[in-house]
């Protein structure tokens, strides 16, 4: 399989990542060249395999459903690029 | 006298324990490399304050005989670690000023144990990359040069920082982090050595995630005895991480030997690639003879989808990074791109184009197509699937024998930019870590010698699941055998 410019301009899109028409030109070629490196793994014969889930064995834990945290707003907030009374402020989503 | 600079983490903790110096005199003489050395580009951010208030601590618990086990040690830290008040970037744009309100589990225990902080440590952006040639913040530059020739050397990546620091005298020892290979290639390039642990042994809480069921911390530093000591100090149970493991950390420092007597190592076929170097083929059957010396028996072993190991590898690790990597929003921390009139889906694409460099754009953007409708089974299935058969093939090979001896890279250190231009070689150079990353075993790099050019190079001991024991015990026999001693004339 490979991937032409609309292609690209949708996964950037899907990724959310603005690009120029030259990038686009640029990682057309750039991401064929990958999806054929691993193209190679379509000859491997996995039909009686199960998918890897966990590379160790393990189990999932539970935890005591009780607060273990919070009150920490401001924490949060410390890195905000706009925070707003409190809140992460983003552009207006609702005309 | 041997200048303090020129020790280790051992030497480091018996010299301020035994009173031999204080641990002040430690910090101040890091402090003062660090700061000499800013044409390596090894540090994204400096913190002498750091380390000086560890060695104070440290000098007044002496005083009041409580001693902690990294008392007086001052490290390097790879900027992928949290660290609560102190600039965390993963050497991104995206996240440039982000300063944590916490701090990460394994530099937690590590300043827990008396360590102290020398500062933030460059790498290739979220760790993609085997050159750290894909940092914001610019190259890393080797302090390796080849003999009569002044041209930048690549330290390895994604841990560039911590392999070019520690190979420079700038700390004795260094986290690192390994995803494909990014604690064990960086060593080798340097002439140090570093240990991924099992998965699972380190806590991945606030570390900045690349790829989640690969991303292991582990320890660099000048020798096996060095790594042995920081792993036991950062390894260890975190509830904060499902994937961490309810163990005991043993005392691996206290168990190491270098005799191997009744071990067998396997040596798997393989691993002999098209086009690799006769000296490294040459120093593979010299690290042969050095563990046959130690006791150790040799077997030879097949690991038959070794091949593919690399294509799973680019469709699992950009998958993952595709989603861990959603959160760089604009919206919560790090930068925002608000272009003017822009609704809240042009601020995410624009904060996401000029956050992101092109190597991490490149690996959002594959595994955002693998994971897409229509293409998952195919791709990212597909993947997981070999996954399995690659792990398969390590537990088979581990009923014939108890360890595996590897190089840990197809070359010695290549110049910068000689492979930048092309993804695919420079994604090669991983082809023999990322086996035991897809697999989650523990692997370390050792160095062993020289090429002809006067570059080190390394070998890679693999383990079974939760054996960094028998891992540090044959790098132990290489070390003793290899007497590697040799170091990076002082350039910078």
């Amino acid at each position: 399989m490979s991937v032409d410019h609309a292609t690209v301009r949708k996964i950037a899109s899907l990724a959310r990542i603005a690009v120029s028409d030259a990038e686009v030109e640029a990682m057309v070629p750039e991401l064929n060249a990958i999806l054929g490196f691993v193209e190679q793994l379509g000859e491997v014969d996995t039909s009686s395999v199960q998918p890897m889930t966990a590379v160790i064995p393990n189990t999932l834990r539970l935890r005591e459903d009780v607060v273990s945290d919070g009150n920490i707003r401001d924490a949060v907030l410390a890195n905000a690029p706009a925070p707003e009374h409190g809140f992460f402020g983003v552009p207006k989503v609702i005309e | 006298m041997t200048h303090i600079t020129d020790l280790g983490v051992a030497a480091i903790r018996d010299g301020f324990r035994a009173g031999h110096f204080s641990a002040r005199e430690v910090a101040d003489a890091f402090n003062a490399n660090v700061a000499a050395a800013g044409a390596l580009n090894a540090f994204i951010v400096e913190t002498p304050d750091h380390a000086i208030a560890a060695a104070e601590q440290a000098d007044r618990d002496r005083a009041e005989g409580n001693l902690k086990p990294l008392s007086g040690v001052p490290i390097g830290m790879k900027d992928l670690f949290a660290t609560k008040g102190v600039q965390t970037t993963a050497a991104s744009h995206i996240l440039e000023g982000f300063t944590p309100q916490y701090e990460s589990t394994v530099s937690a225990k590590l300043w827990g144990a008396g360590a102290g902080m020398l500062g933030k440590l460059n790498l290739d952006q979220f760790a993609m990359g085997s050159s750290n040639e894909t940092s914001y913040f610019g190259n890393v530059i080797s302090p390796w040069r080849r003999p009569g020739d002044s041209a930048p050397l690549a330290p390895g990546g994604s841990s560039g920082g911590s392999s070019a620091a520690i190979a420079a005298r700038l700390c004795p020892a260094a986290t690192g982090t390994d995803t494909g290979g990014s604690i064990r290639q960086p060593a080798a390039f340097t002439g140090i050595s570093g240990i991924k642990p099992t998965y699972g042994r380190c806590s991945r809480w606030g570390i900045v995630a690349f790829a989640s069921s690969l991303d292991q911390a582990g320890p660099m530093a000048n020798d096996v005895r060095d790594c042995a000591i920081m792993l036991e100090n950062m390894a260890g149970f975190d509830p904060k991480d499902s994937t961490s493991l309810d163990l005991a950390v043993p005392n691996w420092e206290a168990l190491l030997s270098g005799d191997l007597t009744g071990k067998k190592i396997g040596i798997p076929k393989e691993y002999r690639v098209d086009g690799m170097p006769a000296e490294i083929d040459a120093l593979w059957e010299q690290g042969i003879q050095w563990l046959k010396d130690a006791g150790a028996e040799i077997v030879n072993v097949s690991l038959p989808h070794t091949k593919y190991a690399l294509a799973a590898y680019y469709i699992v690790a950009p998958a993952e990074a595709s989603s861990n990597l959603a959160r760089y929003d604009g919206v919560r921390y790090g930068l925002r791109e608000l272009p003017d009139g822009a609704g809240l889906q042009d601020m995410y694409a624009a904060t996401r184009a000029a956050g992101f460099g092109a190597e991490v754009k490149r690996r959002i953007m594959i595994g955002t197509y693998v994971l897409s409708a229509g293409f998952y089974d195919a791709y990212y299935t597909q993947a997981q699937k070999v996954r399995t058969l690659i792990a398969r093939d390590f537990d088979l090979a581990f009923q014939q024998c108890d360890l595996l001896l590897t190089p840990t890279a197809p070359s010695a250190a290549f110049a910068l930019g000689e492979k930048s231009a092309d993804p695919l070689a420079m994604y090669l150079n991983d082809v023999f870590t990322v086996p035991t990353s897809l697999a989650g075993l523990p692997a370390m790099s050792v160095p062993a010698g020289l090429d002809a050019q006067g570059l080190p190079l390394g070998l890679q001991i693999i383990g079974r699941a939760l054996d960094e024991q028998g891992v540090l015990n044959a790098g132990l026999a290489i070390e003793e055998r290899a007497g590697f001693t040799a170091r990076a004339g002082k350039w910078w």
